[in-house]
């Protein structure tokens, strides 16, 4: 294929050139972009928990009349009672969060008592002896905690506890050489509390940019929550009966006491709920950089088509001529397609450049990743295939012209 | 001369309807895009109090006596003793303290279950001071907030819930365990974003959706506020534990907000001074140690700094424009290709006398149609964007719709864009020589 005609010919019509070429470049330099943005959120949105979310459900449990820290304390021990006996809960917990609630209590960690700057921040989850049980997560070195060290905490009570379960992130957090089972930690306390045991994931409250810092820094004090606005209790059903263990429980509780407020909207959650809720905003931005993706390649194939008919409409004659003197079908058909690849090979170069430079200024805006080259390389891959594509209804039409033509009107 | 251009432009367009189609759905995708986005990022970084903003304004005090930071900016929030010193001197025009906290709320006389809601204490300058709407009743008044009366204004959507929208003013309503009578309803209110309550913008990474949360639904004086819901309130930050939390008044924390009306620059600056002396003056008592570092920003100054329109509408809203562009390239090409091939067409007018004006007129009057009919395509597209915009879980959402401004600004973009989009066309087509044209007919 001869490539200096078809530069000659590219002359002649500069304008169409630069107009596609630019087309692509923009194109490659959103989608690739785009691209970026879906994986990230998508592999955001995609993290594990470390706990079993498919069997697990929490209630907010509010409490609509007014009593003392011990009595609430006592109710909450019935609650618990009432719901591990029903046939379709394996166990059940009191907290004052879950995992993926959006932020919540959280404490800066430090090694020292009278340290200034913090070492770190852990998510803060209460619960009593059954907590680990129930989340699903599992204890890799140390014990669980034993009832008789599951304390409770009212309102405006400032108790820590002596002893304290830590993520294994957490742990090497603080302690790199792995040495943390039985070393002390202060979570903005006076005293010293000693890791007892370690589990292997556990993932924050929170899970936005602020939280990625700390991601799966976890503690679980034992304690339960004897606070008179309520609490949440976190519930594992049984393998499979997810959907009966949450008709049981809000009638196991009003049963067992009336003087408490279960929203009937969001008071009682599946943790598919919970998550879905979490990562909102990520699926939402991921589907529409799809969309505007797809609508973008769409758009572009639409332009290259349109040209391209035009310039073939324009050449009828010229094609005739090359026909006449013995030019095959192939040879017109290859004519096209080399053309729009040199065009999209420019477009893909000032797109790739376009594509950097976005990026940088997207990483000092808006605090994104840089951009791996993976999807450069994908996205000029995608954008020449789609030329070569578009062009080739055009190019077809344009070697069915036939040598005829040459001899009219001339 | 523009009648004919439009007869000439409707039949061009006629004679080949696919590439039309492909031009004007181009530009109705790109302005349908970049309208959606364009309306969501007016609603989000517009002035809330239009008119009025511009004499609010938000004094600062840095009373954290540490030094484990730089300082360069006061807390973003005032401790208590600062923001009631502040508010007592009434050295402004009007002035409001502003704290939030959740509580119970029941009507007595209702049989409803109990919702938990949030609650706005505040003095009772804030009702005129943000143009609040009143639907029945009004707000209380200065000597209510002294006498810690027991008294409270509910929104329009507490209202319909609780008394099926009639009015309740003179009925009580049950904040925790307290009996409080209700003097005012209030009209729906939805401030965007909830200027009175923005705080720490800077450190949110730019998920600043709350900001465009609804108002409280129970609004009560500072005083009564604090009394009936006594443990619940929450700090901004502390610099110290708080001995007790939840009870804040002698905490080392900041968890209050002051406003301050200010009707005339005069008045700005002798406000300014006024802060200045406050501090220097606590200084002198010991209590604060930054007595230098006071500000007073504007509404508009401190929405600014608050960073309050999330990065997310930000990201959108470019990769929308981007879009638009794409688009208008691909009009440039295909418009560019339509003329051109009415070389001969316009060949014959230019040798029957048209002028290059008269052709480039002819052309723009074309690409103006079909920015037209892009227009009614991306107006279209817009409502439809919007529709989906409001199906998001933002807080957000329930405000998305288009205004007349926006209205307008679809049309005009969309014909600017064509435009545009014609000029290089209609010039090159304006350029034919008309000799070589006829030669091949």
């Amino acid at each position: 294929m001869q490539i200096k005609p078809i530069l000659a010919a590219m002359r002649h019509h500069r304008a169409g050139t630069v107009l596609i070429a630019l087309q692509i470049a923009l194109t490659l330099a959103i989608v690739c972009n785009a691209l970026f943005i879906i994986q990230q959120r998508m592999a955001h949105l995609s993290e594990p928990t470390g706990i079993d979310e498919a069997n697990l459900f929490v209630i907010r449990n509010q409490w609509a009349a007014q009593s003392s820290t011990p009595q609430i304390d006592a109710q909450i021990q019935a609650d618990l009672a009432a719901m591990r006996q029903l046939p379709a809960v394996r166990d059940a917990s009191p907290s004052n969060s879950y995992p993926l609630r959006g932020g919540g209590w959280d404490n800066f960690i430090t090694l020292m008592p009278e340290q200034v700057q913090p070492t770190t921040d852990g998510s803060v989850y209460l619960g009593d002896e059954h907590m680990i049980d129930t989340l699903g997560v599992k204890l890799v070195a140390g014990r669980n905690f034993r009832a008789d060290e599951v304390g409770r905490i009212g309102l405006r009570e400032d108790v820590f506890p002596p002893a304290v379960i830590v993520t294994k992130a957490l742990a090497e957090r603080l302690y790199p050489d792995g040495s943390a089972l039985g070393k002390p930690l202060y979570a903005m306390s006076p005293a010293p509390s000693t890791i007892i045991g370690i589990v292997d994931l556990l993932q924050r409250q929170g899970v936005s940019t602020w939280d990625t810092t700390y991601a799966y820094q976890s503690l679980l004090w034992p304690m339960r929550l004897a606070d008179p606005h309520g609490l949440y209790y976190i519930v594992r059903a049984k393998p499979g009966q997810l959907a009966a263990a949450m008709r049981e429980v809000p009638t196991a509780l009003y049963a067992q006491n009336r003087m408490r407020i279960i929203d009937p909207k969001d008071g009682e959650l599946s943790f598919a709920q919970v998550r879905e809720r979490a990562y909102d905003s990520d699926r939402g931005m991921a589907i529409l950089m799809g969309i505007i993706s797809i609508v973008l390649l769409a758009i572009t194939a639409a332009g290259i088509v349109g040209l391209t008919s035009f310039w073939v409409g324009q050449r009828r004659k010229q094609i005739g001529i090359r026909r006449a003197l013995g030019a095959t079908r192939r040879d017109i058909l290859s004519y096209f397609l080399t053309e729009n690849l040199l065009i999209g090979c420019i477009g893909v170069v000032i797109g790739t450049v376009l594509a950097i430079g976005i990026n940088l200024w997207m990483v000092t805006q808006f605090e994104m990743a840089r951009l791996s080259l993976g999807y450069v390389v994908i996205g000029v891959i995608v954008l020449l295939l789609l030329g070569q594509a578009s062009v080739l209804t055009p190019a077809m039409r344009a070697s069915r012209v036939s040598p005829v033509e040459a001899t009219r009107s001339v | 001369m523009f009648g004919y251009y439009m007869d000439l432009a409707l039949r061009s367009l006629r004679r080949n309807k696919v590439l039309t189609a492909l031009m004007v759905l181009a530009i109705a995708v790109g302005i349908g895009a970049s309208m959606t986005t364009l309306t969501v990022m007016h609603l989000l970084s517009g002035d809330p109090l239009p008119g009025k903003s511009g004499t609010l304004f938000y004094p600062q005090v840095d009373a954290d006596p540490t030094n484990d930071y730089s300082h360069t900016d006061p807390l973003d929030v005032m401790d208590y003793r600062s923001a009631v010193d502040l508010w007592s001197a009434h050295r402004a025009d009007r002035q409001a303290l502003i704290v939030d906290s959740k509580l119970k709320v029941q009507a007595p006389e209702v049989n409803l279950p109990s919702l938990m809601e949030m609650m706005l204490s505040t003095t009772s300058d804030f009702f005129p001071m943000f143009d609040v709407p009143f639907q029945y009743g009004s707000g209380w008044s200065a000597d209510d907030d002294e006498k810690h009366a027991r008294v409270a204004v509910i929104s329009a959507d507490l209202n319909n819930k609780l008394f099926g929208g009639t009015n309740s003013v003179g009925r009580a309503l049950r904040l925790r365990d307290t009996d409080v009578r209700i003097v005012g309803v209030l009209k729906p209110w939805r401030p965007s974003p909830q200027f009175y309550m923005v705080a720490g913008g800077r450190f949110a990474n730019g998920q600043t959706d709350d900001f465009y949360t609804k108002p409280e639904d129970v609004f009560t004086p500072f005083t009564s506020g604090l009394e009936i819901n006594d443990g619940n309130f929450w700090q901004f930050t502390c610099w110290h534990m708080p001995d007790t939390p939840g009870h804040l008044q002698n905490a080392p924390c900041v968890w209050i907000r002051l406003w301050v009306e200010l009707g005339s620059a005069a008045k700005v600056a002798d406000y300014r001074s006024f802060l200045a002396g406050y501090a220097a003056q606590q200084k002198a008592l010991g209590r604060i140690t930054h007595a230098d570092n006071t500000r007073l920003r504007s509404l508009m100054q401190w929405l600014d700094l608050n960073h309050v329109v999330p990065s997310d509408v930000h990201l959108q809203t470019w990769l929308a424009f981007a879009f638009l562009a794409i688009c208008l390239f691909n009009t440039v090409g295909l418009l560019l290709a339509k003329f051109l091939r009415r070389s001969g067409e316009i060949g014959v007018r230019r040798a029957l006398g048209a002028s290059r004006r008269a052709v480039f007129a002819q052309c723009l009057v074309e690409a103006g149609l079909i920015g037209l009919l892009g227009g009614i395509g991306g107006w279209l597209l817009t409502l439809i964007g919007l529709w989906l915009v409001r199906r998001q879980p933002t807080v957000y959402a329930d405000m998305a719709y288009l205004d007349a401004s926006m209205f307008f600004t679809t049309f005009v973009l969309a014909i600017m864009v064509s435009l545009l989009a014609g000029a290089l066309p209609a010039l090159r087509a304006s350029r034919i020589a008309p000799a070589l044209q006829l030669k091949t007919l």
